[in-house]
């Protein structure tokens, strides 16, 4: 019971990341390889809180998620002028840049060795700590971060990231503003992203920069991509496969040391099956990195 | 009759091509304007600078007595410019509703705020707009198709579509490019006759368009233009039997 809800939040928190890259991978078609630095960016803001001022629950999601969404406009406005290889090396140094911040600044972030004896979160007075009770939080959140994304996944909202994906220069043509709408999307990308990074922290309750090193947001956009880009439940659907896929292997029994290794291959063997036979992914809709814009 | 838009000297060179020479012209409201020339006489390069996406080495247009050159592209549709390409663009992957819809100024549910805080707001101005591209889809003929993808109508159809997005934009100015090129009688004859009423709804064009009969139909004044510069001008009758421009046609 415990392990099948330790498995579920785990699914529940890439849920969410997932949601986040969704909105500018899967609705606008670009391709940001920074979300685990925001994600990072959340779960640092909320330990750090937590620990020096202990602030609740609510107050640090909020802060992180507003820090990571102004973070994500100051990173949003100039490299978001970008698109295809070249955003994707704009993002990547911002991520590189997190990262260094994460394991330098020593006095804040803990440095390598990270943040440890962060307090569990406390609903009406009592402490969650058990995964069954984390898992109504977890489920809780996720619901909402899915109800955000929905609004934006319809029309009229998502009309026009739609028509930047394929045509960014019609859509500019027919007056949409095509640089506010790719900026809206990546800060509400970037604040999700840093709610599943408290959400992150108040579960594990210890926290280091190697969960948010440039492979978590390979993985994220993994996830997309298999579940299904541009469709709001992709996300959803490649989170539940990619985290139940290397359980498959606790079940056959192979040891733990050779476990890690192969769910990297099998990472990169869903990704790559999918970009050969699936590029929509499994419930997807928009071929990622298949249609190309025009000119 | 007062002046819809105006271009100034406009020039425009590309590696030492010329596409603009000193060009200018002005579009009266309520006007077509036939727009001639051969291959490479910068026709569309003055479509370009004119929506903003080429800026000119120099001179100036306006639009409504504002200034265009260097104002961004989507802010000069918004001033009321449409048009549509000769390469024929749509959003290919969405239905042929939801191009039409996309083409409505300032929708309240483009604005984050709005779809967080004002969802009722949102909702009414999307039943209204919808209500409005169906019934230009029905007049353009096009309304059975409404929720096909745009990719899937035929090539007529889609430059009909494109038209179509144009007077969705409810734009003062349409700028057309080959709005007739390669397409069926029948289909031409819905097109121009949909460019022909765009004066009774107030409405200026610009038409680029090969086929000289056709345009003759609908240009109240032909611009005859060759290697960026303005060759003639005048009534269709005069540029038409003009010696330069049959000698450019029958070369």
């Amino acid at each position: 019971m415990e392990y099948a809800a330790h498995i579920l939040v785990v699914i529940g928190i890439y849920a969410i990341l997932g949601l986040s890259m969704n909105l500018i991978a899967g609705f606008a078609g670009l391709l940001s390889v920074a979300q685990a630095g925001f994600y990072g960016v959340g779960a640092y803001v909320a330990a750090f809180l937590a620990l020096q001022f202990h602030t609740p629950f609510v107050l640090n999601l909020t802060v992180s998620a507003v820090v990571a969404g102004g973070l994500g406009f100051v990173v949003g406005g100039p490299s978001l002028r970008l698109r295809g290889d070249y955003l994707v090396i704009a993002t990547f140094s911002f991520q590189v840049i997190v990262l260094g911040v994460f394991t330098n600044w020593t006095s804040v972030t803990g440095g390598p060795m990270g943040l440890y004896g962060i307090p569990p979160v406390h609903v009406l007075g009592s402490a969650i700590t058990s995964p069954l009770g984390f898992l109504v939080l977890v489920a809780a959140t996720a619901a909402i971060v899915l109800w955000i994304a929905s609004r934006l996944a319809r029309p009229p909202f998502v009309r026009t990231p739609k028509a930047i994906r394929e045509d960014h220069v019609l859509a500019a043509v027919r007056g949409k503003n095509v640089a506010r709408t790719k900026l809206s999307l990546f800060v509400v990308s970037s604040a999700m992203a840093a709610v599943a990074g408290v959400l992150n922290t108040y579960y594990m309750r210890f926290i280091d920069p190697s969960s948010f090193t440039v492979m978590e947001s390979i993985f994220i956009i993994t996830i997309v991509i298999v579940g299904g880009a541009g469709n709001l439940y992709g996300p959803i659907v490649g989170a539940v496969v990619l985290v139940l896929l290397p359980e498959i292997l606790r079940l056959m029994g192979i040891p733990s040391a050779a476990a890690a290794n192969i769910r990297q291959i099998l990472y990169g063997l869903a990704l790559v099956a999918c970009m050969l036979w699936r590029p929509q992914g499994l419930i997807g809709e928009y071929a990622f990195g298949r249609e190309a814009t025009p000119k | 009759m007062t002046s819809l838009v105006g271009m100034q000297s406009l020039s425009k060179h590309f590696n030492g091509v010329v596409a603009l020479a000193d060009f200018s012209c002005a579009v009266a409201e309520r006007e077509i304007l036939g727009l001639l020339g051969p291959n490479g006489a910068g026709k569309t390069t003055l479509f370009n600078v004119l929506t903003g996406l080429l800026a000119p080495d120099s001179g100036a247009a306006d639009f409504k007595g504002t200034a265009l050159i260097g104002r961004p592209v989507h802010k000069i549709a918004n001033l009321g410019i449409a048009r549509t390409f000769q390469n024929l663009r749509l959003i290919r992957r969405i239905t042929v509703l939801e191009n039409v819809l996309l083409c409505f100024k300032n929708q309240p549910g483009e604005n984050l705020f709005n779809v967080f805080f004002r969802p009722g707001l949102c909702k009414r101005h999307e039943a209204g707009i919808r209500e409005k591209a169906l019934e230009l889809l029905q007049t353009a003929g096009l309304a059975d198709k409404a929720n096909d993808l745009a990719d899937n109508l035929s090539y007529g159809q889609q430059k009909l579509l494109s038209i179509v997005c144009c007077l969705a934009a409810d734009a003062d100015l349409l700028l057309l490019d080959e709005p007739i090129a390669g397409i069926a009688p029948e289909m031409a004859e819905r097109i121009l006759a949909i460019i022909a009423d765009l004066p009774n709804q107030g409405k200026s064009a610009i038409v680029i368009e090969h086929d000289i009969d056709a345009l003759k139909g609908i240009a109240h004044r032909m611009i005859f233009m060759d290697a960026g510069r303005k060759i003639c001008e005048g009534a269709p009758d005069d540029v038409l039997n003009d010696p330069r421009v049959i000698e450019a046609y029958l070369d």
